[in-house]
């Protein structure tokens, strides 16, 4: 007797579980790799999964076995010209770790890597662990277009089609037994008395009381029976409400020097810092919005393409974009309802006097309105004014302003992680 | 209306009900074979590596090497590098097969003949399942095994249960007991009797371990033996379990929990030739019974025959890809082969093979079926027909030599040599290192001794003796020691936590 049974209904993700159970304890492999992944990936592609590959030895599961050595006999198929008492070279590392069925030996070269997928999700997970957006604490209601149908509890008006049916007959049957509680007492007295008189002996006094009594309880029997089964009185409605939902909107602003002195490759290195940026913060948010802004001596509101690509040349005068930081937020981007981030990539070239300036600006009039201000130099060599004035900010304003020097595109997210590296005072 | 069962490669439930009868029929009728009911589960390829990473088990309990198995199974899916293989069946009653829902249905009839036939006949009758195994209750324990590690998970952490059960899996394979036959569990016993155990355990344990010097001399009916244990033990993990001084009484759940599983599996890590052999021997009986009764087409059984001709396929051992014997290929022909020789028997097989020559096949084949393992079943029924049909050749290396040495080939004076060094070679008892614990330091430093008997000169592996160690450590959680012996002089020592130089204590 055999039975025969579809469980392709069944769930099929039986192993996540153990899956995560084994990505959680070889985190740190997997997180090498990504950071591998990060420097080498170009950056349209950052948003995708990865393949990951660790040593099989970190992964071994260690048993007893025997190592190379001694004596043992091997039986293999397959023999075209060996006679007995050949003796052959031994052969490099084949047959030696013959442990039973010799398969360690034939597969051990191809796989010294336990490769791998984790999917893009996971790879943005560990892209990001342990980081932080800093002062991420304004949220801001915004009720036009996103509302969420959530339940609302039961009602007892509303449409047919809402009819909750277990609450409307739950009521019924209390309606029921509160309105004909009063009544079944008294048949349920009165039929106790006629159990009684039924015992006595037989006399006209006693017919004509159970006479009486047996219509008395046929009335009253009647008085519960019309009592109606549903009545509209008891009909319950589920109930949905609109809740507006809480939105929360971030804009970023993408500060970049564009002066003659900054070359294609720190351009791109600049480029993959504002693209974890971006990454990030949309991890955060639910709606981002990018400005670019590009500078030499004067500054300008571009589109990504000529902001990354066109060229120009010239001096540079930092505060310029600054300037129109400060008046793009304050033409478009109320305070109270944007979280506005602020990142800034150059090569630390600016025009001497202009330096003192810049700091004034950011302190007074940008920080106050920002939530971070993240500051990279994309030059490996000796600071200038910019540098030393922007210190002085950072050491008065850790919470909402940092800077880093990225020399060469390895060290783009490790200075990523440490300036978003989650701070425990501020949580 | 056509006599064939089907035409076509699709099939349909009742489709499969009609092939399962029919060769329920000529398997339960015609040959006598004796099988648990089926149980034919229908299930998607998803669900099949599933089934894979959980080494078959239909219910497991979580841990990261079954992930670990899960990714690589799922990559190496993806990328095409291997095709999920067709069956997988359960030792248990009733018998559980897995059908997968790509499969056309010539191959959907090969695995029911196969692992619904096959191998549960086999489980039901070979001496070392019906020894080791209780069919009956398998599934009830597994679920046991789940829920209360999932329970010790809530109650102790992820990372101390996954820790016990790493170090659990590392000497999984030393938690037979390979004498002793076991008795069988059951999932309502076991639960009734876990919580018992749990008490009385750690009374015990701390008995051992007594410290304070006993003030009643009526309690003093431990005898003071020296040694501790008395003999070497071989089951360390159930030495373990009952000795190590300071395990809490879960984590002694969870090295029975896997000590049970060892068990389970113990049979099956000894028949894997037979087992295959056998189930591949039914396959294709049964259905080319199906074809001679008319009730498959020509497409049917070109479909089958190829299959079936890949998973018999020998390579030589000069193919890239030849990665030791093939169980399927070696147990196929074996069984083919005491066919022949019960059926048409020649001067060779007489002299062999007296007392099989010329006697009733499936009488023969099923008692070789019921009362052998690997070993001796290569031992007793390797033909030399089949010595020379495989090319068969014994290398002899000795790591005192430069060479290696061909012993013996598949010929007259060879024979007899090729047959015992590849019945050794399924020796369980040869191929793992015989290591067993001879002593517990009681009284004094509570260090465990373990030993390692050499044989043939052969070593450990070092690197991973010391990481099992590690983990023999992280149970015991005092010294321990192995050394390995050989003619009676320890000739290699490690320790854990590792010493400086070799310490052999009393």
């Amino acid at each position: 007797m055999s039975y025969i049974i579809d469980r392709r209904l069944n769930d099929k993700r039986k192993s996540t579980v153990n899956r995560q159970r084994f990505l959680r304890r070889y985190r740190k492999h997997i997180r090498e790799a990504v950071n591998d992944a990060v420097n080498r990936r170009s950056i349209k592609d950052m948003e995708q999964g990865e393949r990951i590959s660790i040593p099989r030895k970190d992964l071994s599961e260690p048993i007893f076995h025997h190592g190379p050595g001694g004596q043992r006999s091997i039986v293999h198929p397959g023999n075209k010209e060996f006679h007995q008492g050949d003796r052959i070279a031994r052969p490099e590392g084949g047959g030696g770790q013959g442990s039973g069925d010799g398969q360690a030996s034939n597969q051990g070269d191809g796989e010294d890597a336990f490769a791998f997928e984790i999917d893009k999700q996971e790879f943005l997970n560990f892209l990001f662990e342990d980081l932080e957006l800093p002062n991420l604490v304004k949220r801001h209601m915004e009720g036009a277009q996103t509302f969420q149908t959530k339940h609302g509890g039961i009602v007892s008006q509303g449409m047919p089609a809402k009819i909750n049916i277990v609450r409307s007959m739950r009521q019924a049957s209390m309606r029921r037994r509160a309105l004909t509680a009063a009544t079944r007492r008294r048949i349920r007295d009165l039929k106790a008395e006629r159990e009684a008189l039924l015992q006595q002996d037989q006399s006209p006094q006693r017919q004509a009381r159970l006479q009486e009594l047996d219509e008395q309880i046929a009335k009253l029997e009647r008085r519960v029976e019309r009592i109606p089964f549903l009545d509209t009185v008891d009909l319950r409605f589920n109930h949905h409400v609109k809740v507006p939902v809480p939105v929360s909107r971030a804009v970023m602003f993408c500060i970049m020097d564009v002066s003659g002195s900054m070359n294609q490759d720190m351009k791109d290195l600049a480029k993959r810092f504002f693209l974890l940026l971006y990454l990030f913060l949309q991890r955060n948010y639910e709606k981002i919005e990018v400005v670019f802004i590009r500078h030499h001596t004067s500054a300008k509101e571009v589109d990504e393409e000529e902001f990354f690509y066109s060229r120009e040349t010239g001096g540079t005068i930092v505060s310029s974009a600054l300037k129109l930081t400060r008046d793009i937020i304050n033409d478009r981007y109320p305070v109270t309802e944007w979280n506005i981030y602020a990142a800034q990539a150059s090569d630390g070239d600016n025009w001497n006097d202009d330096s003192p300036a810049c700091a004034k600006l950011i302190e007074e009039e940008l920080l106050p309105k920002l939530q971070y201000f993240s500051y990279v130099e994309v030059m490996p060599r000796a600071h200038q004014a910019l540098w030393d004035h922007y210190q002085n900010i950072m050491a008065k304003h850790p919470a909402a302003f940092s800077m880093a020097q990225i020399d060469e595109p390895g060290e783009i997210y490790p200075v990523f992680r440490h300036l978003f590296k989650k701070r425990m005072e501020d949580a | 209306m056509s006599r064939y069962l089907s035409e076509g490669s699709d099939w349909d439930f009742e489709l499969l009900a009609r092939y399962d009868e029919a060769i329920a029929d000529i398997a339960h009728n015609k040959y006598g074979l004796d099988t648990y009911p089926n149980q034919i589960e229908v299930i998607s390829s998803e669900q099949m590596m599933d089934a894979y990473s959980s080494v078959g088990m239909p219910v497991g309990y979580n841990h990261w090497s079954f992930g670990k198995q899960f990714v690589e199974v799922e990559g190496r899916y993806r990328r095409g590098q291997m095709g999920l293989a067709y069956e997988i069946v359960i030792n248990s009653d009733p018998c559980i097969a897995y059908l997968m829902e790509e499969n056309s249905i010539a191959m959907q009839a090969l695995v029911i003949a196969h692992a619904s036939y096959g191998h549960n006949s086999f489980f039901k009758n070979n001496y070392l399942f019906k020894t080791w195994t209780d069919a009956s209750s398998i599934i009830d324990y597994l679920v046991f095994a789940r829920n209360y590690i999932a329970d010790c998970e809530m109650r102790h952490g992820v990372t101390a249960v996954e820790e016990t059960l790493d170090s659990c899996h590392a000497l999984m394979n030393y938690g037979v007991d390979r004498y002793k036959r076991p008795s069988p569990i059951s999932a309502i016993e076991e639960k009734r009797r876990q919580r018992e155990r749990e008490e009385s355990l750690q009374k015990q344990v701390s008995e051992l371990w007594r410290t304070f010097p006993q003030l009643q001399p009526a309690t003093q009916l431990r005898e003071q033996s020296d040694t501790f244990p008395a003999e070497p033990q071989e089951n360390l993990l159930y030495f373990l379990e009952k000795n190590a001084p300071l395990l809490k009484p879960w984590q002694r759940e969870i090295i029975r929990i896997v000590r049970k599983m060892a068990q389970y599996f113990y049979p099956q890590r000894q028949t894997k030739v037979m087992n295959e052999g056998w189930a591949c021997l039914w396959h294709y009986t049964l259905l080319n019974d199906l074809y001679d009764k008319g009730l498959v087409t020509d497409g049917f059984m070109l479909e089958f025959l190829q299959n079936h001709s890949q998973v018999i396929y020998q390579p030589p051992f000069t193919a890239p890809f030849y990665s030791g014997m093939n169980p399927y290929a070696l147990g196929f022909n074996m069984f083919q082969d005491i066919r022949r020789i019960c059926e048409t028997p020649d001067d060779e097989d007489r002299e062999w093979f007296p007392e099989i020559a010329g006697s009733n096949w499936v009488e023969t084949v099923k008692f070789a079926m019921e009362s052998f393992k690997d070993e001796s079943f290569i031992q007793q029924f390797l033909s030399p027909r089949l010595i020379r049909y495989f090319k068969f050749f014994q290398i002899d290396d000795d790591d005192r030599n430069d060479y290696v040495e061909v012993a013996a080939i598949h010929n007259e004076q060879g024979y007899r040599k090729v047959r015992d060094a590849l019945a050794e070679q399924y020796n369980l008892s040869i191929q793992e290192p015989n290591i067993q614990i001879v002593r517990a330091n009681v009284h004094g430093d509570r260090a465990l001794t373990l030993r390692h008997q050499r044989s043939s000169g052969r070593p450990l592996d070092d690197d991973s003796a010391r990481e099992v160690l590690r983990h023999l450590h992280r149970l015991w959680k005092f010294d321990v020691h192995l050394e390995s012996v050989e003619n009676g002089t320890v000739v290699s020592h490690h320790s854990m936590p590792p010493e400086p130089a070799p310490a052999v204590s009393s």
